[in-house]
């Protein structure tokens, strides 16, 4: 057993990450045999940012996620079963079927919903901190989007909004390297998008998000400055997905990206960088992944036996 | 009872709301501004502070975003756009995101969100600060859309818009700031989704919306003195639509105009003409008539004013032709 308190946190983050791994691996194959249809974007190779992240959240905390969902429900708590039933389209699923894979929400957790225009749960988030500013509460606002996000007006407006009025709204960059198939040099006059900050007078950094230990220690020490009032803050985790923009496939045949370029940032892998760390025997290992591979076997098969909703169900919850 | 402005009903609904309930806040581009609101939030900043009385910098989006995600955590904001020509730039808020948000997350979280767009028209102001947008907030599943047409509905639907618990977009009319009407001091709502007979009558409906209420009451009088009793229905809400309402009296009286001061093509108008088509068909005695602006951006010039705002005049006309008067 380990007993250090931080050796036993880091041991939890590598669980969050392996089940998001696992998750998203099976998800995959689910996708490519056709079982499920809604158009998944997996987080394979990112898991360190959501994770590490959450980490260093409170449950009242609340996160806003992008199309790129499923590893934020994931590392914010989310309910595995309902996660899958929602993939399947499912009545048991976390948003009733009636979302899929863009619109994963868990109010209980404190994942408020994922919008899939992109940038949208910038404001949204941005929004959430004014709340807890004006009801005097000491709770953070994380917004989740990807590097194709800081193309969008609103990121910008939010930032000025966000540090005009000092608002607790962490916001986190993923940096995937592209927004969907065009690399960021091409979208992005600069690409150091942490120094997007400066101009609007708010702390901006970059950090490596494959390091999920990194990536707890600046969260952490961000969230305490934006608990204090002390403003927002935007961190650029650099990453890659090892997966296409959308669905199973690497995606290495359209010529997009490079067979070379994915090898070496999979041997940056963010869950056998943190095995090294906490020096995993063998036997660690097998034991972690059998107990999440079985949570998703149960997750799998729940999904598959629940049912889809019925048909009026098209015509409920427009308006509470 | 006393008579207050529809602009006073306005600041009235929001003192008592604020006073009421510490979630509600107004937020916007102008708000503590002397002229983007005209008097409505007279005196609310030293009552409430620039906390719950929040000037914003001029990020239309943003801030409906802002507004959407206080929402949804527990506040109840009310976001007001000072011309509604300025909440295209919001359009993904709106529309993606507020009018959405319950339904694609199965009912989870709902978003008790008023947006308050303000139409601005006349005075020279031209194409992008004059457009009366409701049809296109209708047409959005997820939304609800209200008009008061008088200040005792300005102040009722107001409430009414920030208690429902939904994306309410709360439409008002600066040429209506300035009539007066009985006005009660205590809260009270008028219902979301129900429409009102202001004029009762059996030979023609005028169904309007908002200012063109006045002007539908003012053209009712004049063919009154010719014999023509016309019924003029106010809608109130535009969506949902108060389908029985309208079926009923046309039902009564067999002719149709219906005023709406928007674009013609695929308009409120439109909507009600065809609505009244399906169900009302046999009833008809004449084709149904349409008063609404032309399909045309809004002009400058105050001679091409005239000719583009529709007023009482237009609506006579128009009702001697259903009757083949001259």
């Amino acid at each position: 057993m380990r007993e250090n308190r931080f050796e036993s946190k880091l041991m939890k983050m590598y669980a969050s990450m392996l089940m998001i791994r696992k998750c998203e691996e099976r998800i995959g194959d689910l996708v490519a045999s056709g079982k499920i249809k809604t158009p998944c974007h997996l987080y394979i190779g990112q898991e360190a940012i959501a994770v590490g992240v959450c980490a260093a959240l409170k449950k009242e905390d609340v996160v806003f996620s992008s199309h790129r969902s499923h590893g934020h429900y994931i590392a914010k708590g989310g309910n595995i079963n309902k996660l899958m039933a929602e993939l399947y389209g499912k009545i048991t699923g976390c948003s009733k079927g009636k979302g899929g894979s863009m619109h994963l929400a868990c109010m209980d957790i404190g994942l408020i919903g994922s919008s899939a225009m992109v940038a949208g749960g910038i404001p949204l988030a941005t929004g959430a901190a004014l709340a807890f500013s004006l009801k005097r509460k000491s709770n953070v606002a994380v917004a989740f989007f990807g590097d194709g996000a800081t193309n969008e007006g609103v990121f910008y407006e939010s930032l000025n909004f966000a540090s005009l009025k000092k608002l607790p709204v962490i916001f986190i960059c993923e940096n995937n390297l592209y927004s969907t198939h065009m690399p960021i040099a091409a979208t992005l006059a600069d690409t150091r998008i942490y120094k997007k900050a400066e101009i609007f007078n708010m702390t901006g950094i970059q950090i490596d998000g494959n390091n999920v230990i990194e990536v707890f220690d600046k969260i952490n020490d961000v969230v305490k400055s934006a608990r204090s009032g002390k403003g927002p803050a935007l961190i650029e985790c650099l990453t890659y997905r090892w997966r296409g923009h959308v669905g199973p496939n690497l995606d290495l045949d359209k010529g997009l990206r490079s067979k070379e370029e994915l090898e070496s940032w999979m041997g940056k892998c963010p869950i056998k960088r943190l095995e090294r760390v906490l020096k995993l025997s063998k036997r660690e290992k097998e034991e972690a992944s059998r107990g999440i591979e079985q949570k998703i076997e149960q997750a799998v098969s729940f999904a598959e036996k629940s049912r889809y909703p019925k048909k009026e169900k098209v015509f409920s919850d427009i308006f509470k | 009872m006393r008579k207050i402005t529809y602009a006073q009903a306005i600041n009235e609904a929001l003192y008592q709301l604020m006073k009421k309930s510490p979630n509600v806040f107004v937020i916007g581009q102008g708000c503590t501004s002397p002229w983007y609101v005209g008097s409505t939030t007279s005196g609310l900043i030293e009552h409430f502070g620039n906390d719950r009385i929040i000037d914003t910098p001029v990020s239309e989006n943003c801030i409906t975003g802002v507004a959407v995600g206080a929402a949804i955590t527990g506040m109840r904001p009310i976001l007001v756009h000072p011309r509604m020509d300025f909440m295209y730039y919001a359009m993904d808020q709106i529309a993606n995101h507020a009018a959405k948000w319950s339904y694609m997350f199965g009912g989870q979280s709902s978003v008790p969100l008023t947006v308050w767009g303000i139409i601005n028209r006349g005075g020279e102001q031209a194409a992008q600060h004059s457009q009366s947008l409701q049809a296109i907030f209708s047409h959005i599943p997820g939304l609800k859309v209200v008009m008061p047409s008088c200040a005792y509905d300005a102040k009722g639907l107001l409430i009414a818009s920030v208690k429902d618990g939904n994306p309410v977009v709360y439409i008002d009319d600066r040429w209506l700031y300035s009539h007066k009407g009985e006005v009660p001091n205590k809260m009270y709502t008028v219902p979301i989704g129900k429409g009102i007979s202001r004029r009762a009558g059996k030979d023609l409906t005028i169904v309007a919306t908002s200012y063109m209420v006045y002007e539908a009451l003012l053209a009712a009088a004049v063919l009154g003195k010719q014999k023509i009793d016309t019924e003029v229905i106010d809608l109130r809400t535009i969506k949902p639509l108060d389908e029985e309402l309208i079926f009923k009296s046309v039902k009564k009286t067999g002719r149709l105009l219906i005023a709406d001061a928007a674009w013609k093509s695929c308009g409120v108008a439109s909507e009600i003409s065809a609505l009244v088509s399906e169900n009302c068909f046999g009833y008809l005695k004449a084709p149904i008539k349409r008063i609404t602006l032309p399909d045309t951006p809004a002009p400058s010039s105050s001679a091409l004013e005239k000719e583009y705002y529709p007023r009482a005049k237009n609506i006579v006309i128009a009702v001697k032709n259903i009757f083949n008067k001259k």
